[in-house]
């Protein structure tokens, strides 16, 4: 009974996985425009959600930085984008990205969590009086326009970066990086004397997860053709990853994608009716799921599951 | 030349002295016991010691190298290990996972993957816990815990074994038990320094014992002179 | 000259009392509930627009407000604590993990006050004239809303520091503070501490709110800057310290002044320049454990 359990899931997954991905990677020949865009930002925020949870998840920092990341991406590609082509824009907000959250690790990693979540919290904030003041007084002009790209170049590029992650994902997952991430979650003392250099580790994590969330800012950044430090610069990019994943569960590997499917969906439709109305329901959402569903939709459906299978044991 | 040399340690906590001036040696192969009244310093010193607080002043050398500020992960690569007070395992890993983390990390040398597991599943049985490999750390009895605390150690490959009260909260026959672990952990040639308040213990297979009292070492000699020290008993019995 | 130096000390005064409110209103929510309450700045902002509406709609006298303001929100904060946080606090496994969650749990909160209030007010700027008649000291001109200001943040700050240190109730918050299961045994009520503290933090961050408005514009999305300055200053006066937070908040105003004087738009960047000297140096702040 359970060796078949085991194998079916074991197939399943990579088999669903690969399905997804072949219609995913035909999608323009088949969709329309409108359903190419909302799969774009369906993948943008699953992107988001996805590399967020590979830090914060095992080890339990939480950071709240990645409008930072999203936004330093968007602005790479309006400052880069007709300079080089797109390929280099997308690499070059990656590797800034890279380097602004090591220094951020570098400096915040070393020391208790909470320091980390409110350094990273204020970080939004910080870069958007920066490039605030710089326009102001250096260039003297107020936001930029983006390059123009097409639908369908902007959503294989974000399906590239989605594979990516979910390469990068999986391997730190399963190696033993994962599991030592895991464990400075659960004991970071411990960790630190059974030989794993712990701050190293985190800064580089964190770091690497930046790169994804950077790369996804600059190739969206096309779609909105103007910005400025106050678009950029949301702390709504912040928000929606931590709730997705919250509210998908971080226990499993797909429960942020579930929750940013969910919700990246809901945004969709509830963005241009109700503009401020869907943020205040978000909101609520991420209360309540803190309150009553800590594990997310994901342990509550492993939690019904379980309670499903040991009724049929007690059958037979 | 001693495996553990600590030279006129001090640390201070705000105006505490938690650690006053103590100097100590431990020699290859020994167990050297560490008692004294709560408050008294112990796992300060073994703080000190794995590098998880550094000293206000003096020196700490482990096979000749000086690790007074060394973190605490390049001590234990360095070949020295311990358990904790409050039992430190992951609790939400299996136990299998929390002691092949050891072997992954806390060796100074690179082993095949296939050795991993194979390493720690020894290790599993040498403490006895084999049989519950696949449990969660956090469903274990505390004993079990405190073993797998153990092997967990074991699995850095340390030469130096710090113990911090690993009998407290056992019944007589797991303190035996744990005393004969500690002697065959002894007799693979690893030295131990062992904090305890279980006197059995301490006067059945310490070498030497150290005493500390407010910080500062007050005792020092073989359990038999320990024993008839009239410091010492004016100390336990005085509190 | 002198009265450049003059402009800029007061100015320095002025923020630094209202960085010191807010600080100290956030550093009681964290140094004894261990809610590190990132939507402290919403309350702010609710008090600020409630003072607005007070006076343009219903003609109260702003500082009349303070006796309407600070009682509410010291309500609102209460209930929130008592609902919320107490059934977090009681949930949590570890005090890493109630932080954590509670942080969350405030998050979502900022999400939840910010865009009620852009749905009740809209996002433009709003603002009232009060007081905005100049005084002459020593030959020196001020605005007098911010003479006022500037007056009544200090004294409700001393006010407060004062309530902590003398009266019973303000000892047994520092009892909690300190160590909350002793001081459960002692007979404190734990819960009913907890959240009068972060009522009282609330009810800080919405006076300050008020007295702002006197003097500056306003509009729904000013609450984010002043919790992350909170922020700074708590580090900065060290975490869990509340005189630290009052001497902290006057440092980060002078500096914060003298930064506008020079260069403004910066001053959230030196603050955070300040911040990172501190995390490298000392994280545990001036008056830190």
């Amino acid at each position: 009974m359970n060796s078949i359990n085991i194998i079916s899931k074991k197939s399943l997954v990579p088999g669903l996985l690969g399905v997804i991905l072949i219609l995913l990677a035909t999608l323009p020949l088949y969709a329309s425009n409108y359903i190419v865009i909302l799969l774009t930002s369906i993948i943008m925020y699953i992107i988001l959600t996805v590399s967020w949870a590979i830090f914060s998840g095992p080890t339990g920092y939480i950071s709240l930085a990645p409008a930072a990341f999203f936004g330093i991406g968007l602005y790479t590609a309006a400052i880069l984008g007709k300079a080089l082509p797109l390929p280099l824009v997308i690499i070059s907000a990656g590797v800034i990205t890279f380097l602004v959250a090591l220094l951020v690790g570098a400096v915040t990693l070393r020391l208790r969590g909470i320091y980390f979540a409110i350094f990273t919290f204020g970080l939004v904030e910080l870069i958007k009086h920066l490039l605030l003041w710089y326009e102001v007084n250096i260039t003297h002009t107020r936001g930029r326009f983006v390059i123009v790209v097409d639908n369908t170049t902007i959503f294989y590029v974000i399906l590239i970066i989605f594979v990516l992650l979910l390469l990068t994902a999986f391997f730190i997952r399963r190696s033993k990086f994962g599991l030592a991430l895991q464990s400075i979650g659960e004991n970071e003392e411990a960790a630190a004397h059974i030989g794993i250099n712990v701050t190293t580790l985190k800064v580089i994590t964190f770091a690497v997860s930046a790169i994804f969330m950077g790369a996804a800012g600059a190739i969206m950044a096309t779609r909105w053709t103007y910005i400025d430090p106050y678009i950029a610069f949301n702390p709504l990019f912040s928000f929606m990853p931590v709730l997705m994943a919250i509210f998908g569960g971080l226990g499993q590997f797909y429960g942020p994608v579930l929750g940013a499917a969910i919700f990246a969906y809901l945004e969709e439709i509830l963005l241009t009716q109700f503009p401020y109305y869907y943020m205040l329901l978000f909101g609520i959402i991420l209360v309540v799921a803190i309150l009553f569903l800590p594990t997310g939709l994901v342990g509550l459906i492993q939690r019904r599951w379980k309670r499903g299978l040991a009724g049929e044991n007690a059958n037979t | 030349m001693p495996i553990l040399e600590g030279t006129n340690i001090y640390k201070h906590f705000g105006g505490l002295a938690a650690v006053a001036n103590v100097s100590f040696h431990v020699g290859q192969g020994e167990i050297l016991g560490l008692i004294g009244p709560n408050g008294a310093g112990k796992t300060t010193l073994f703080n000190l010691i794995s590098g998880a607080l550094v000293a206000d002043s003096g020196n700490i050398w482990f096979r000749e190298k000086n690790i007074t500020t060394m973190k605490p992960h390049s001590i234990c690569r360095e070949g020295l290990a311990r358990t904790f007070q409050s039992v430190k395992i992951f609790a939400n890993m299996t136990t299998m996972e929390n002691v092949v983390l050891g072997t992954l990390f806390g060796a100074s040398t690179r082993i095949a993957t296939l050795d991993v597991k194979g390493e720690a599943s020894g290790l599993l049985e040498f403490v006895g816990i084999s049989a519950q490999s696949a449990v969660l750390a956090k469903d274990l009895t505390l004993v079990k815990q405190k073993q797998l605390e153990v092997a967990r150690a074991l699995a850095t490959k340390p030469v130096l074994l710090l113990l911090d009260e690993l009998m407290a909260g056992l019944n007589p026959k797991e303190v035996e038990e744990a005393m004969t672990l500690v002697t065959r952990i002894r007799d693979k040639g690893i030295t131990i320094i062992m904090i305890e308040h279980v006197m059995k213990a301490i006067m059945g297979i310490c070498d030497r014992i150290m005493v500390l009292h407010h910080g500062e070492k007050i005792a020092e000699g073989t359990p038999q002179e320990i024993a008839n020290s009239e410091t010492v008993i004016k100390v336990y019995l005085g509190e | 000259m002198i009265t450049t130096i003059l402009d800029v000390a007061i100015a320095g005064l002025l923020l630094g009392g209202l960085y010191a409110l807010i600080a100290m209103g956030l550093s009681l929510q964290y140094g004894v509930a261990r809610v590190l309450n990132i939507s402290h700045g919403e309350f702010l902002m609710v008090g600020a627009f409630l003072t607005w509406f007070l006076y343009t709609v219903l003609k109260i006298n702003p500082l009349l407000s303070l006796v309407i303001c600070g009682p509410l929100l010291f309500i609102i904060g209460f209930l929130l604590h008592r609902t919320m946080f107490t059934r977090l606090r009681t949930s949590s496994a570890t005090t890493g993990a109630y932080e954590g969650s509670s942080m969350l749990a405030a998050f979502g909160l900022l999400f939840i006050v910010q865009n009620s209030a852009l749905i009740i007010w809209g996002s433009k700027i709003s603002g009232y004239s009060y007081l905005a008649t100049t005084v002459n000291i020593w030959g020196a001109l001020f605005a007098a809303n911010r003479l006022v200001t500037l007056a009544f943040a200090i004294a409700i700050g001393l006010a407060f520091y004062l309530f902590l240190a003398r009266t019973r109730l303000g000892k047994a918050i520092r009892a909690a503070a300190q160590d909350p299961m002793t001081a459960g045994l002692m007979g404190v009520n734990i819960n009913q501490v907890l959240a009068i503290c972060f009522g009282f933090g609330a009810a800080m961050a919405g006076l300050a709110g008020l007295l702002i408005s006197m003097c500056y514009p306003i509009n729904a999305a000013m609450g984010l800057e002043y919790t992350i300055i909170a922020i700074i200053v708590v580090v900065l006066g060290g975490l869990g310290s509340i005189p630290g937070s009052f001497i902290g908040g006057f440092i980060l105003g002078i500096i914060g002044s003298i930064v506008i004087y020079l260069q403004p738009g910066l001053a959230l960047a030196a603050y955070y320049v300040i911040f990172i000297v501190l995390l490298l140096v000392k994280p545990t702040g001036i008056l830190g454990r």
